[in-house]
């Protein structure tokens, strides 16, 4: 892979671009959350980058909640990753957010597809997008509580729109306390709800 | 009698009309069970458009948390469930890469084959639905008559016909089976006959011509912002296949074009489908060709690879040796152990680019896994597809970006 765009971020941004890694060919630049849509927009409108191309923004929650707090610092990671179709070079630009509402530029005016990706995140994760015109829950329903992609949020926790019948018919959740668990899955306590 | 004045203008006699909201889906047949779409419409003209995905949000990512690496494959058959083997395949190769690993030549001519076998019965689903939707339901069972010969094939191979779960991390489950090249090389010549019966019903229809050409059309520049891949990518005249632009497996040794439209309307998106499924069976006698150049018993000729900590042992040495038992407890029991790191691994789906991103701290477990379903980008695109045509041109538009629900929603 080639490194181009690593070197024209650094030259443009400086210590903005926190860090840049190429493992196993994926060209990765860490960034300042300040410079996030400046950087992304570089990345698309510079001739030499050419990255039109939405490939993906997704995010990353790094904390484990058996041994972190919370609201930690560097909590979530925010990627985008963009793909130029002309010279065939794709970077992933990466930024990292507090656990304390996380809150981040929207980088809908650069590429449209980003769209439906923050609203996906913003329901997975509850990272806000500033200036997203539409932030909604996607994936999920307007009455969901909590953000199921983070690691604090039980993998057993159900909330059904109906609830559960009592008496005779007693219908079970899927994800059960004593559901035959091998030994190997992490299990995190439901105590912190 | 006097007359009626006939004085007045045009507009006066328009009545005043509101805008009619509209609720389509979830249950709406064209809608595949898993979308709706709020509408907004000015008499048939549809001004507003709202797509709310999620109907079959199953936590795919969530899930994946909570087991081994090897525990995700039966999910990934569940994204796009009517091409399961090219996730098995994009899955595989994302945690080889994460892992370093690149499994021996047979292994890759092997997934290749099965690869676009699944790709063809994913298009021929494809093409079969858009045309059913518009009332042509014959070409419908044509194609699927076709596709059951594909899955015969696949059933013959992994024993399943929907959920192979069949490639494993370095590898397949099995070697392929005696019968399987014959099988596939019988099948392939009466598919391509299948694919031109089912044009020759539909590209001479008027109802299909008008009903299909200059419908939904993604511009190029709408189609990159929005990260629409696969055909509804090629259809609109933009040249990006990840087989050709990045090649992984075989590809690279394989003779095949890449279709591309021009219009970026439902016509060419059908016609980037049929002609793919052209290729993928061109791409399927070459790999045939070079699977039959290996040397018996050469360290190409296998389809996994042999190291003891990613693949499991042969099932006769785990019940006869204590080292077979010991290894294929460690491999169950705790998984495989991915070293930490963070990787985009992404290949060519029946849908476009199918993206993994895995992040790995160590141990048997995944730390984060990220599915870039395909459809899910495409769907987005549809807003402006839909958006100021007419109600009934919703039906062949969804068709055409071939929605499917398992990997949109996840």
């Amino acid at each position: 892979m080639s490194k181009l765009i690593l070197e024209r971020l650094k030259a443009q941004f400086g210590d903005d671009i926190l860090e840049v890694s190429s493992f196993r060919g994926d060209d990765v630049a860490v960034v300042k959350p300040s410079r996030w849509l400046d950087v992304a927009r570089f990345v698309h409108d510079d001739p030499r980058c050419d990255c039109t191309y939405f490939a993906d923004l997704s995010a990353i929650d790094n904390c484990d909640p058996r041994t972190d707090e919370l609201d930690m610092d560097d909590r979530f990671e925010v990627y985008v990753i963009a793909y130029s179709v002309a010279k065939k070079h794709r970077v992933r630009i990466k930024t990292r957010l507090s656990g304390d509402e996380p809150r981040i530029a929207s980088v809908i005016p650069v590429w449209s597809g980003a769209n439906w990706m923050e609203r996906e995140v913003f329901d997975m994760f509850g990272v806000h997008f500033e200036g997203h015109p539409d932030e909604r829950r996607i994936l999920t329903y307007d009455e969901f509580k909590g953000h199921p992609l983070r690691k604090d949020y039980p993998a057993n926790r159900t909330q059904p729109l109906v609830e559960y019948r009592d008496g005779t018919f007693n219908k079970l959740g899927p994800f059960l306390q004593d559901e035959g668990m091998p030994l190997n899955r992490t299990v995190i306590p439901d105590e912190r709800q | 009698m006097e007359p009626v004045d006939l004085d007045f203008e045009e507009a006066d006699l328009e009545l005043p009309s509101e805008p009619m909201t509209l609720l389509m889906g979830p249950s709406h047949p064209a809608m595949h069970g898993t979308i709706r779409m709020v509408l907004k419409l000015d008499g048939e003209t549809v001004q507003d458009v709202d797509i709310q995905p999620g109907y079959l949000h199953r936590g795919f990512e969530k899930m994946s948390e909570r087991g081994t690496w090897s525990q995700v494959f039966p999910y990934t058959d569940r994204l796009n469930y009517v091409s399961p083997l090219l996730n098995n395949v994009g899955y595989a190769l994302a945690v080889e890469k994460l892992l370093g690993i690149e499994v021996p030549r047979k292994g890759q001519i092997f997934r290749v084959i099965l690869g676009e076998l699944s790709r063809i019965a994913d298009h021929l689903t494809g093409n079969g639905a858009i045309a059913m939707e518009l009332g042509a339901f014959t070409p419908f069972l044509w194609y699927l008559k076709a596709r059951e010969w594909i899955y015969e094939a696949c059933e013959e191979q992994t024993g399943a016909r929907l959920t192979h779960s069949f490639f494993r991390i370095g590898g397949a489950a099995f070697p392929p089976t005696e019968k399987l090249q014959a099988q596939i090389r019988s099948i392939l010549p009466r598919v391509l006959e299948v694919i031109a019966e089912g044009e020759s019903l539909l590209l001479k229809n008027r109802i299909f011509l008008d009903r299909t050409q200059g419908v939904g059309i993604l511009t190029k520049e709408h189609a990159l912002g929005m990260g629409a891949s696969g055909p509804v990518l090629r259809s609109a005249g933009i040249d990006y296949d990840v087989r050709k632009d990045k090649p992984y497996l075989t590809y690279a040794e394989c003779d095949f074009d890449v279709p591309v439209g021009e219009d970026g309307d439902t016509y060419d998106r059908f016609m980037v489908r049929s002609e793919e499924m052209r290729q993928s069976c061109r791409i399927i006698e070459q790999s045939l060709d070079l699977m039959k150049k290996i040397a018996p018993g050469s360290p190409e000729d296998a389809v996994s690879i042999t190291d003891p900590r990613i693949v499991l042992p042969p099932k006769e040495k785990v019940y006869s040796t204590i080292e077979g038992t010991i290894a294929h407890f460690k491999l169950i029991m705790e998984g495989i152990n991915v070293p930490p790191g963070e990787v985009y691994g992404y290949t060519e789906a029946g849908n476009g680019e199918l993206g993994f991103l895995l992040v790995s701290r160590g141990g048997g477990n995944p730390w984060r896994v990220r599915v870039r379903g395909p459809c899910f980008f495409s769907l987005q695109a549809a807003h402006d597809m839909i958006r100021g045509k007419m109600l009934a041109d919703i039906i062949p538009t969804f068709g055409s970006i071939n929605m499917i629900g398992g990997e949109c929603d996840r």
